[in-house]
Order: C-alpha cells, then structure tokens, then sequence
C-alpha cells in the first residue's frame, strides 16, 4: 500500500497522436512547478499520472497542482495490489479519515484491467457490503451521496475519495509562445493568464515613461509578472522606456491622437521583440469598447501596425467578468496599486475614438518611426521573473 | 546625496546609531525582569524619560513612550474621548491634520460625534476668532497640529490654549508635535496643553518609538491591555533600543536645536531668494516668517508635475517630496493644499523641501541648478 497523488487531463486525451507530446509537456510542467518539494517520482498509468512523494507534503503539492494548466482533476489515492483484501484494506484506510464527516457514501468502481476477475458493478456492491460492516453509521446512497469511494482497477488498484478540480486547459508550452502587453492594469494580467491557460508560453512587455512615471510603476508590473508566474511559470519580462516617443508625438502630432499613435508604437516595439525572440504573437488585453482607444476602429488602426497575430482573449468580457477572474488569480490587489504607466500629461482629454488608418499613418509622417524605435529598444530591459 | 526631505523622515545622527548598536548588544535585558539585567534596562530608560522631560520643561511621570506619532495621537484622543463621553460629543480641530488625527476625527463622525474643522488662511493658520466661536459647552477636545507637515505653517499653539481655558475650561487640548519637536520652542505647561505627541525619526533619531506627553493631571484608561508598562497606558515589552537611541537624540537636539534652527532659517531664505530669481513662474506655499517652520518650504512650480519633477531631481541625487502624485484621481490631491485654497495646477506643480542641520549653501545651490534644468524641460513637454 502506498499513498499518491494522482492527476488526470481532460483535453489532452483528445489529442490523438500529440498525446504523448501533452503529456510529456505537462509531466515537465508538473515537476517544474513543485521543484523545491522533493517529488520522489511520477509515471503514468493508463491515462493518470501518478506522483509519489512524502505524504507530509501533499497539501503543499496540491497547492501547486491547481495552479498547473492542463489538469483537470487532482486525488490525493493509495495504490495497492490488485487483490480484494488488500483492496478491502485500503478501502478501510482511505474512509476511515472522512467518516467522521459524512452520512453517506457510494462506491465507484472502474475497471480498466478487464483480466481483473470482479466486473466493476460487482465490485461496487461488493466494497458498499465491507465498509457497511465496517462503518455501521454510515448508509449507502447512490444519488446523492456525501462521498464517493473511487476504485480503479489498473496495472494496480487506485482507491481514492476526492476529485479536487484543477485548473483545466492544457499544458504551458505546448501550443508555443507569445509576448504579454503587460500594464500596470487589471485587464492585462488576465490576458496572459487565460493565453497561458491554452498553452501559450508567455513572456511580457511593459512600457513606461520614466521619470515621467515612478519606479514603483515598474515595481507594481514585476509585482504582476511574478504573481502570473505561479501559473505560467518563469516569465521573460521586457522593460521599455517610450517618454522620447510620447515627448516626439506630443511635439508634433495632434493631441486628440496621442492615445492612438502611442499604442500603434507599443504595437510595433512587441512585435520587433517577439521577431527578435522567436515568439509566434502578441497578447494585449483589450476589451472591445473598455476605452477610448478600443472601439473597434481603434484597434483596427492599432492592429494594423503589426503583421503578427494579435491574440486579445479578453475582448468580448464585461469588466465584472475580468475583474473576478482577477481576483482568482490574485492580480487584482496589486493591479488597484495607484501608481500609473502613463503620466496624465501625456494623456489627451478627447481622445479621438473613431480613427481612420489613412489619417493616422500620415500623423506618423511627421515622426522617424524607425529610428524611435530603435532607440527604445536598444535602451530596453529584460528581467527574468520567477 | 542631497536630502531635502527632512519631514518624511530624517538620517539618524552617528551619535544616536553608536549608542543603538552598543546597548542593543548589551542591554537586552527586560525592564521587567527583577534581575540586575533588568534593572539595567530599567534605569536606562529612566535615563532617556528624564532627558525628555527636562527637555519639555515637565514631570518626568507625564511623558510615555509609545511606537510612534501615529500611535501617541491615537492613545491621546481615543483615551481622552472614551472619557469624557458623558460630559459631550463634540470636538474640534482643523482641515490641514495629518491622517492619524484626521482618520480618527471620520471615525468618531461615523459614531455620532459632532466635528468642526476649522478653516486656514492661505499660509496655512486657523483663525483664534473661529476657534473661539467654535467651542461650546459640550466641546470636549481640541486637536490641532504645532507645525503643518506639509507647508510648513506653525499653529498659534498658547494663543489656542487661552482661548480654550476662557471659553471652556473642561475642554482638553491636544496638540500633534511631530514637525515641531526638537526644533521649536515650546512651553507646554505654560500653553495648556492638555497632550502633546512626539517622534524619533523625525530628529534624526531610531523609527518606530515616540513619545506622549499627558499632563499629570488627567488619568486616561489604557486602549491595549497587557503587562502594564508605561504605567498602563501603553503595555507590551519596551522598545529598549529605541528608547536609548530616542534619548540620545533629544539630547543631541536639546543642545543644539536653537542654533541649528537658525542655521536651517537662513538656509531656507537663501533658497527661496535665489529660487525666485533663478525660476519664473513659482508659487510660495509657505509665509516665510516666524510663523512657520524653518525646516520647512512648499512651492508650487508652474506647467510642471511636481511627482515628474521628483523623479528628475532623484537621477541626481535629490530627495524632495511631493504631495500629490501624477494621477488623474481627486482622491490624491492633498487635503492640506486644497484647504489653503490652491488651484489644480498650483496642486500639481506643488514640491516640498524639508531641510535639515546637514545641508549646505551648496546644496542649495546644486538643487537649484538642477530644478531650474528639469523645470525648464518638464514645462516644454507639458506646453507641448
């Protein structure tokens, strides 16, 4: 007898010949995300993985499996040998920590290894007889019971009584790499997450002004990136100073267009790093008619800076919507810090909110685009966050 | 490094930091322990209660020590209210309070308590002819502020306790001493003042310990129960280390401040003087006179931010404060300069200097230099 964890993956399953390719992904992902707890083994076990580790560790482990993408749901379970008494015992064992909160229970048996000699409906009726005699305050009920007995008859038998739900999606890494507009906002935060949640391994750009904004700006977006990181793990975080492109734009464009023409060079300068770095997109967290700048002409003009694909996850979500996954994931505190990535002078107070493309690119004519760019990205930084 | 913000908080003195290192390694003992290590500590806090009592001209038993201003505030008003909640409900202070006064004034509104906040004039003083109007029978505290944190004002403090003994005598007066002491002459007996709070940091010695003084006259009930130290009023095991390095501190300032307060006053006309002339354009938030504090000057520059401006003057070194950050909110425009009447961008453009005995001709001199550069540049962007 031995205690595990188990953890299964919905998707994943579906994936045909990827599959191994998932599970590979995810088993990397799991030992990464639980490195300093000394995890003394995982395998797979006909659509499972199973870790084993001190027992005493468990709680901490789960805790950094709900935050692992791709799990759907995680068990804490004692394997035995594949006979009935010692499954009979690990029965015993497994209920005896619950009793004391439960009326009512149901067995659930699923049988995998069908040379096992007990079809699962008579295994079930079976172990309901053992632990009735065993337990006799508590009554079966197969509707609605307060606990569910899990047996799985595999290569080993599995018992467990707890599906605790994880995060779901699929493995970090396994459908490439994009880069984050990360803000000091509350939208943007979630965007990487929910990019994450599909796989996307996630590296991030934050733009600011200083000394026209405050180090604590660029504190409270590291603050951001390493609370994201407990999801999508290490994150490449890019730091770039635009104040010389907001001061040229302030200088010789319109003031109505400011908003605009800044985010078309956000636009541009993620896209050079994402070429630079490999990366296959950019992820904003947009939401269509949030703001002045993200009516749906705006981020037509604003799309039409770059020629890579611009995932924007959040676009169809009422603030309360984003808002409460923020607090899921508990970037919210941090995102309502009140120090700001844009200063108020370089924000106009009419911004225009139905831009035409033509009208925009001839505005740029009146800036060196390309040597601006340059500029900001050469003076760029890059910090890993952990 | 040129600090000029000297009211957030202050370098601790060598003086102060050498005597903390040493009697932190050797004298740990609890005041309480009835062991001669005990009794060590005990007599070295002893030490530093006289000092400054000595220091305020009061009885030693008057003065309690507490984790700072914000606590000394605290014990004083909630003590004093939760007494004197029979005899009224209502109290009176002004609009330019720091928080811990003003945070709990809202508090005592929400249950019911009647507060008048006095207005200031545009350098920051409460009107005697308001005050005296405001109190009333049922008038149970004034809590008004020695010096303004942020502009430097120096309240009427004994004109504010006559007015208080004429026109209700029960009435108990608090005064908020945190940018005053150790640097301003202060009579607290001969004044009235019922309370008066203190704190370390801000003369150049330890943060987290304060002081309190209460007059012997009134007995408070404790808010925090516990070993009864400080006589009941503040339990919990004394910040020992803290304490000596406070006592030190108020020594060192007890010895020096009078001079030093005249040192910092020239040093503040000559910065104002030459800043007038180097940079168009400003505004003086603060009156210049005996009527506010030396260590003190609040300007307001023009088309600029003065959060932006901050972060100009710390690539070369230069600490300054500002009371409003470059934030679209109302909610952080300061309390302190919207009383004084200040338009937006008088609020915006509004920067702190807070001097202190370190600086020098040439500081002032180098500050300036670079304000006038960052100003210069601030204002082209902002005027686009």
């Amino acid at each position: 007898m031995e205690k595990l964890i188990s953890v299964s993956f919905g998707e994943i399953a579906l994936k045909g010949l990827n599959r191994r390719y998932f599970e590979d992904q995810l088993t990397k992902n799991i030992r990464r995300a639980t490195r300093d707890l000394g995890i003394e083994k995982i395998y797979k076990e006909q659509g499972k993985l199973y870790i084993g580790a001190g027992e005493e560790k468990f709680p901490q482990i789960i805790n950094r499996l709900k935050k692992v993408f791709g799990l759907v749901n995680i068990s804490p379970c004692i394997r035995t040998d594949k006979d009935i008494k010692s499954i009979e015992r690990a029965a015993i064992e497994a209920l005896g920590e619950k009793v004391s909160h439960i009326r009512t229970f149901k067995v659930d048996s699923n049988r995998a290894d069908k040379t096992f000699p007990i079809k699962s409906p008579e295994l079930s009726r079976h172990m309901g007889g053992v632990i009735l005699a065993n337990f006799p305050e508590l009554r079966v009920d197969v509707h609605n019971p307060d606990l569910y007995l899990y047996i799985d008859i595999k290569q080993n038998a599995y018992i467990y009584t707890e599906k605790i739900k994880g995060q779901g999606g699929l493995p970090i890494g396994s459908n490439g790499k994009a880069l984050l507009l990360l803000s000091g906002g509350i939208d943007s935060p979630v965007a990487g997450y929910m990019m994450a949640k599909r796989g996307v391994d996630i590296s991030a750009v934050h733009y600011h002004s200083y000394p026209f904004t405050s180090e604590r700006s660029e504190e409270k977006v590291k603050e951001l990136a390493s609370i994201m990181s407990r999801y999508t793990g290490k994150i490449r975080l890019y730091s770039v100073n635009i104040l010389e492109i907001q001061k040229q734009i302030n200088q010789r464009c319109k003031e109505n267009e400011m908003t605009i023409l800044s985010r078309r060079f956000m636009m541009k300068l993620g896209e050079r790093i994402a070429k630079k770095e490999g990366l296959n997109g950019l992820i904003t967290g947009e939401s269509l008619g949030q703001v002045a700048s993200q009516t749906i002409e705006g981020i037509g003009v604003t799309n039409a800076a770059v020629d890579l694909p611009v995932f924007r996850p959040l676009i169809g979500f009422d603030k309360v919507d984003i808002v409460k996954i923020a607090k899921d994931i508990e970037t919210y505190e941090t995102s309502i810090q009140p120090f700001e990535d844009c200063c108020t002078v370089f924000l106009p107070k009419h911004p225009v909110t139905k831009p035409r493309l033509e009208d925009i690119l001839k505005s740029e004519e009146a800036l060196d685009v390309e040597d601006l760019i340059g500029q900001a990205i050469d003076n760029m930084k890059s910090t890993l966050i952990e | 490094m040129i600090y000029l913000d000297n009211c957030s908080t202050t370098r601790p003195r060598k003086e102060v930091a050498d005597i903390m290192t040493k009697s932190f390694l050797e004298d740990f003992g609890n005041p309480s322990s009835l062991h001669r290590l005990g009794l060590r500590a005990e007599k070295r806090i002893k030490e530093a209660r006289d000092l400054i009592a000595d220091f305020l001209m009061v009885d030693q038993r008057e003065i309690y020590f507490s984790s700072g201003g914000t606590e000394s505030n605290n014990i004083a008003i909630q003590s004093f209210v939760k007494k004197h909640k029979k005899r009224g409900r209502h109290i009176i202070t002004s609009r330019i309070e720091h928080p811990s006064i003003l945070n709990i004034m809202k508090s005592y509104q929400g249950q019911g308590y009647e507060v008048s906040y006095l207005d200031i004039d545009k350098y920051g003083h409460i009107s005697l002819e308001e005050l005296k109007n405001s109190i009333r029978d049922d008038t149970i505290l004034v809590a008004i502020m020695q010096v303004n944190n942020e502009i430097g004002a120096i309240e009427p403090i004994a004109e504010i306790g006559r007015i208080i003994r004429e026109k209700n005598p029960g009435t108990l007066f608090h005064v908020d001493g945190i940018q005053g002491f150790g640097k301003l002459p202060i009579s607290l007996k001969a004044w009235g003042v019922d309370s008066y709070s203190f704190s370390g940091h801000k003369i150049h010695g330890p943060k987290g310990i304060g002081g309190l003084y209460i007059d012997k006259k009134h007995s408070i009930e404790p808010l925090v129960f516990g070993g009864n130290q400080e006589r009941g009023i503040r339990s919990g095991t004394e910040n020992l280390t803290g304490i000596i390095g406070f006592g030190e501190a108020v020594k060192i300032a007890a010895e020096n401040y009078e001079r030093e307060g005249r040192q910092v006053g020239e040093l503040r006309a000559y910065f104002t003087e030459k800043l007038k002339e180097e940079i168009g354009d400003i505004r003086i938030n603060t009156s210049l006179d005996d009527k506010s504090s030396p260590y003190i000057v609040n300007i307001s520059f023009m088309d600029t931010r003065a959060e932006v401006l901050l972060h100009y003057l710390e690539e070369d070194e230069i600490y300054v404060s500002t009371s409003s950050a470059c934030s679209s909110r109302a909610t952080e425009k300061s309390h302190v300069l919207r009383a004084l009447g200040l338009n937006d961008q008088e609020i915006q453009g509004a920067m702190r200097f807070c001097f202190s005995h370190e600086n020098s001709r040439e500081d002032m001199d180098y500050t300036i230099e670079k304000l006038k550069a960052s100003v210069a540049e601030i204002r082209q962007i902002i005027k686009g």
